[in-house]
């Protein structure tokens, strides 16, 4: 096992690499001059020669990339164009705002989607599954974007269920500890602050969570058609095993093999569908951020932001793969 | 392709097009992708309106069936006074040819790629996968962001974009295949005879990967038209006053209190062509790939 992960981690570290120089040569591949792209057009000629000597934009490309990287190593993603912060500071705000997010929405579709798909693979071809199969193939196709503003349309403007954006109403004082909103209301007791952020959070997080529910409910529901056709789930029920005990002990152990790994697939999708949901909602993450960053213009930010959020994907994608190889010892072993 | 084992067989084509006539879900897809195809192709003949023209005392219309709405303008109008009805049918022109071009552009990559990945094997198999690989560390959609971002916003660099993401989908299905058929008996044969590489590859093993190859081909086109029309409402795809499904949403924002239907058509669209490109998917993944089947 531990040789497994090691080499996993071996794996991942190439990775990474291609990451930073896709996002380097990306900066170059532009046209124009890179210092005045980082900078912006109300930059001095003074500044401009300072960050040429600072990225070392004279040298030949490849020890620029040194360059690059050994201040990357050292947490140095530049200062933004704008706001003249450290660009890792800012990343540092941010990302809470995300993971918490991303989190609630992963929380829903693993719960949603596995439900609907155990369902629908028990009760094959009736009414309950082609319903929530139909279901499943509109979320998968469904544009988040324009489902985020319609659930905005009906659930706040219309019938003023929800806070329209934002992650806490401004009448509510919370101390912030993490940044993760929901988790200090909780650690600070905050009852009224933890009932607004939660009801803040429940539009972005169903709208994020749209095609990851649809994906994990038809990966399941094969899955378990899969497993259920299987002789030891006859003998179980042979053996006079109720059905929910046939199901949830014999058959859901099982499906869940593949189940995980969609699951983990599906923090890609998160996180490239936080930028869209968070842009919607006015949830001030990573995303969002993101987003203010091209309208901008600010490259300093897209190149952080950027190397962020992959590097972050990358990281899951190694946890995730770990994680299965402890479901499925078959794979370590290989 | 070389001699069939076994002279009795039918080729499996004609038996993998049966299948499809009985899959209900691939025709419905069918259906639906060949309507928005045939709106797309008579655009001209079937818009009541011109689709960027502003008409000043039309701003705002309701649709048809409002009260105050009019046969004049069936969707409603925009804050422009631009008829909905019409533009929805010209973005069919726009959210197809994204499709195509930008699915076109990552099949053509893809498949070279994963030929000389897997004919050739070693080191250019390595470098390919690897970059491959490195393509496939950002997660969905940020690529294509961070590229149109550095490239300029238009609706040129948002195909090209989407296009290079979707290149390692093609790339590894078709190294995988051909991987897989170069240890077969005809491709040894082939190269006894002393038949050119590119004509192994090209005539003897791609025909064999077809199959995984048009289901990916019919899968991608549906997440192309999902993505573009992400990029266009984030203002990075098609430019105003391009009739573009997501831009019409992106500026239909400010009103959506005042005037909802201007957001809820285009998204209506944008929901059933995608769903038409994945039913089809679908249906063609149960007749010619049952290996992918889920």
């Amino acid at each position: 096992m531990l040789a497994y992960i090691l080499r996993r981690i071996m794996i991942m570290i190439p990775t990474l690499l291609g990451v930073t120089v896709i996002v380097f040569l990306m900066l170059h591949a532009t046209p124009g001059d890179p210092a005045e792209l980082l900078l912006g057009e109300r930059a001095t000629t003074e500044s401009l020669e300072q960050l040429r000597e600072h990225l070392g934009l004279n040298k030949p490309l490849h020890v620029q990339y040194g360059l690059f990287l050994s201040r990357l190593l050292k947490g140095d993603l530049g200062e933004t164009i704008w706001t003249r912060q450290k660009v890792w500071t800012e990343v540092k705000q941010r990302f809470p705002a995300t993971i918490e997010l991303s989190l609630v929405a992963l929380f829903i579709s693993c719960f949603a989607g596995m439900i609907l798909g155990i369902i629908s693979a028990t009760k094959q071809y009736s009414l309950f599954d082609y319903a929530s199969m139909i279901g499943a193939l509109a979320g998968v196709s469904m544009p988040i974007f324009w489902l985020g503003l319609v659930f905005m349309l009906i659930f706040s403007l219309n019938l003023g269920w929800l806070p329209l954006s934002g992650r806490l109403s401004i009448s509510v004082d919370l101390e912030v500890i993490t940044n993760f909103y929901i988790l200090d209301a909780i650690l600070t007791g905050n009852w009224p602050a933890f009932k607004d952020a939660v009801w803040h959070i429940i539009m972005p997080a169903v709208t994020l969570s749209t095609i990851p529910t649809a994906i994990v409910a038809r990966m399941t529901r094969s899955a378990m058609l899969d497993v259920l056709r299987q002789d030891y789930i006859k003998t179980a029920k042979a053996k006079g095993l109720s059905q929910l005990k046939v199901i949830f002990k014999h058959a859901l152990r099982n499906a869940m093999i593949p189940v995980v790994t969609t699951i983990g697939l599906q923090f890609g999708v998160l996180l490239g569908g936080a930028i869209l949901t968070e842009t919607i909602f006015a949830w001030p993450g990573v995303g969002k951020w993101m987003y203010d960053a091209v309208m901008q213009r600010d490259y300093m930010v897209i190149q952080g932001g950027t190397l962020f959020i992959a590097g972050l994907f990358v990281v899951i994608n190694l946890l995730v793969d770990l994680l299965y190889a402890v479901i499925n010892p078959r794979i370590s072993i290989q | 392709m070389g001699n069939p084992k076994n002279p009795y067989d039918r080729h499996p084509f004609f038996e993998q097009i049966g299948q499809l006539w009985r899959n209900k879900t691939a025709i419905i897809g069918l259906v639906i992708i060949t309507i928005f195809f045939l709106v797309a192709i008579f655009a001209p003949l079937l818009s009541p309106h011109d689709p960027v023209e502003t008409s000043l005392y039309d701003q705002l219309k309701p649709p048809v069936w409002h009260e105050t709405g009019t046969w004049k303008n069936i969707l409603g109008t925009d804050e422009l006074g631009r008829d909905t009805l019409s533009r929805i049918i010209y973005g069919a022109r726009v959210s197809l040819t994204v499709a195509v071009v930008s699915v076109g552009i990552a099949f053509t990559l893809g498949t070279l790629l994963g030929c000389i990945s897997g004919y050739y094997k070693g080191f250019w198999d390595s470098l390919i996968m690897r970059i491959m690989d490195m393509i496939l560390a950002f997660p969905y959609l940020l690529l294509a962001i961070v590229v149109v971002a550095y490239l300029g916003p238009s609706l040129e660099n948002a195909m090209m974009a989407i296009g290079i993401t979707y290149v390692p989908r093609f790339a590894r299905i078709v190294r995988g295949s051909v991987l897989e058929e170069c240890e077969k008996d005809y491709v040894m044969a082939a190269r006894a005879v002393g038949a050119r590489d590119w004509r192994i590859i090209f005539i003897g093993i791609l025909p064999n990967c077809l199959g995984p190859l048009i289901v990916q081909t019919t899968l991608s086109m549906a997440s192309a038209i999902l993505d573009a029309a992400a990029l266009s409402f984030l203002g990075l795809g098609a430019q105003p006053p391009t009739p573009e499904w997501g831009g019409m949403i992106a500026r239909s924002r400010a009103l959506i209190l005042r005037a909802s239907w201007v957001m809820t058509f285009p998204g209506i669209a944008i929901l059933m062509a995608v769903l038409g490109f994945n039913l089809l998917g679908d249906g063609l993944r149960d007749a010619l790939d049952p290996r992918l089947r889920d």
